[in-house]
């Protein structure tokens, strides 16, 4: 059920993408820019218009938030706020790589434990993970290891659950041909069986680093002495609106260099996986 | 001792596979013994259990009853004395590792250095015709080059029997034709003993040096045949040779035989 198997490859289509790519690229990245920050640009300038005719208090203009935002996040609050939030964040997507990873590797290669499991697994995954904060901060106290394992609650479920199906999914023709070569157990893990499900994995992991962004925010909001979410809730509490403001900008900003970050990763990752598709489709 | 010693035996095989909607009987009785630096090419009717007979020499699927012994000793599961090449190449090779790292995969745990490793590597790679793509990924080299990734796996694993599942079925007329060849050279200059499953009668006579035919379910060895043709063979001439069409022919009557044989009540048995 790979994406891949069984799509006959075309042939002498090799060397499909080398000759073009260096011609007019100059004009394409110009292009490309343009496309990436012509909307964003005109959304600021038909918004810093608007709000030189409005007086609305709540929702101030894009310099005065422009200005709070230098006032506010340059300098202390970098390393007070940011900072911890950042290394909150960073610990619950790795703890999450690593659990979803490791603990879909081998439920998804026994079948009888992913019977087992599953309805079970269902179940904790439909519930919501804020819930479980006063629980953990019950258990673990308002700590950074609370607010860490709030993430993991929410961001491990969609990297468990498409790696239990990648690794389900491995091609059988593959499966037998490590069998026929008797590939050892480690290799098939690090050769076979984690390459093949690698496509469902970064699925998983980019589902995963939007919930736990949203987990870091609000496990902050509930409990805690420094953060975005904690910082951002003492704006809202204060009528600091366009520190508030500020700080929703600094979480959007966040969640794109998390996304750029992970495209990166992918590309080098799924290299031979968008090579392959690209090859399929010409 | 004999030039020729008895390489791989195969004593009444039977496979059934049991399944809820009732058992199917893949292999009815199949016996005959392979020697040491033969081609031996297995041909019969669709459906006739060709694939299975392969996997049960290959170690991969256990035999109902019966036995498959390599080397005087019982097949019990793969074993580094065998390499498969499988008719779906693409399905084979892994996508992300390149030529040489699909090829040198099956060696690493082989008890190997890292010199040694590389030299076999190496060696199959130019053995198939493909150094210039060594450092390629599968995907983007044609079908045939595919296939030919996959017998270099499979012959710097060095195995004693190569066993190869209609390997050229998926590829067109010519590189099909370029591949006969490719298996030809390296069963004449490398003696590697070789088991060639197809459902092409023209490529089993063109290729082995004896043929099996398979009969249709309850599968048995319908005819086992010595192909006389002269060891050096090419495209042109021996295709054109009076003997080749002989030969051809009576395997194809063997294969209509073998077809009506489903017909007759038994009557083989």
């Amino acid at each position: 059920m790979t994406p891949y198997a069984g799509e006959p490859v075309t042939p002498y289509a090799r060397e499909v993408v080398s000759g073009s790519r260096f011609r007019g690229a100059g004009i394409r990245i110009a292009a490309g820019f343009l496309f990436a920050f012509g909307l964003p640009f005109l959304a600021l300038v038909v918004w810093g218009v608007w709000s030189t005719r409005s007086t609305n208090r709540f929702f101030p203009g894009p310099l005065t938030i422009g200005e709070a935002f230098v006032d506010t996040w340059v300098g202390r609050a970098f390393l007070d706020d940011v900072l911890p939030s950042l290394y909150r964040l960073g610990l619950g997507i790795v703890a999450s790589i690593v659990v979803g990873v490791a603990a879909g590797t081998v439920i998804g290669l026994f079948r009888w434990l992913r019977e087992l499991l599953e309805p079970l697994l269902e179940f904790f995954r439909a519930i919501p993970p804020p819930v479980l904060i006063p629980v953990a901060m019950l258990l673990l106290g308002i700590t950074d290891s609370m607010k860490v394992v709030v993430i993991v609650s929410g961001a491990v479920w969609p990297i468990l659950l498409n790696t239990i199906e990648g690794v389900r999914a491995t091609d059988s023709v593959m499966t037998e041909t490590a069998d026929s070569f008797q590939i050892t157990w480690w290799e098939r893990l690090w050769f076979l069986v984690l390459p093949a499900s690698s496509p469902r994995i970064m699925t998983g992991v980019r589902q995963g680093l939007s919930v736990a962004l949203i987990l870091m925010v609000i496990s902050e909001m509930f409990a805690s002495s420094s953060g975005l979410g904690y910082r951002i809730a003492y704006f809202q509490r204060n009528y600091l609106i366009a520190e508030m403001w500020s700080g929703i900008l600094l979480l959007g900003l966040v969640g794109v260099l998390l996304a750029v970050a992970f495209g990166l990763v992918e590309r080098r990752v799924l290299r031979w996986y968008h090579g392959m598709r690209e090859v399929t489709r010409a | 001792m004999p030039e020729r010693s008895t390489l791989l035996r195969v004593e009444h095989l039977r496979k059934i596979y049991e399944s809820a909607t009732g058992d199917v009987e893949a292999i009815g009785d199949i016996s005959f013994t392979m020697n040491a630096g033969e081609l031996v090419c297995v041909v019969g009717p669709s459906g006739c259990g060709k694939t299975t007979l392969l996997k049960c020499l290959a170690g991969l699927l256990p035999p109902t009853s019966g036995l498959v012994e390599m080397d005087g000793s019982p097949v019990r599961g793969p074993s580094p004395a065998m390499a498969v090449v499988f008719q779906e190449y693409g399905r084979s090779l892994y996508p992300w590792l390149t030529v040489r790292g699909n090829v040198e995969l099956p060696l690493r745990h082989k008890k190997l250095s890292r010199a040694e490793r590389d030299t076999l590597v190496t060696d199959a790679i130019e053995a198939v015709g493909l150094p210039h793509a060594a450092r390629s990924h599968p995907w983007q080299l044609s079908g045939g080059m595919q296939q030919r990734v996959a017998i270099a796996r499979a012959i710097a694993y060095q195995p004693e029997v190569l066993i190869m599942d209609e390997p050229f079925a998926a590829v067109d007329a010519q590189t099909r034709a370029d591949l006969e060849d490719l298996v030809r050279e390296l069963h004449t200059t490398r003696r590697i003993s070789t088991v060639f499953v197809t459902h092409d009668i023209d490529e089993s006579v063109y290729l082995g040096e004896r043929v099996l035919v398979l009969s249709n379910s309850p599968t048995r060895v319908q005819e086992d045949l010595a192909i006389d043709l002269p060891p050096e063979r090419d495209q042109l001439t021996t295709r054109a040779l009076r003997r080749f069409t002989e030969l051809r022919t009576h395997v194809y009557d063997q294969i209509q035989r073998a077809k009506l044989g489903q017909v007759a009540p038994q009557s083989a048995r």
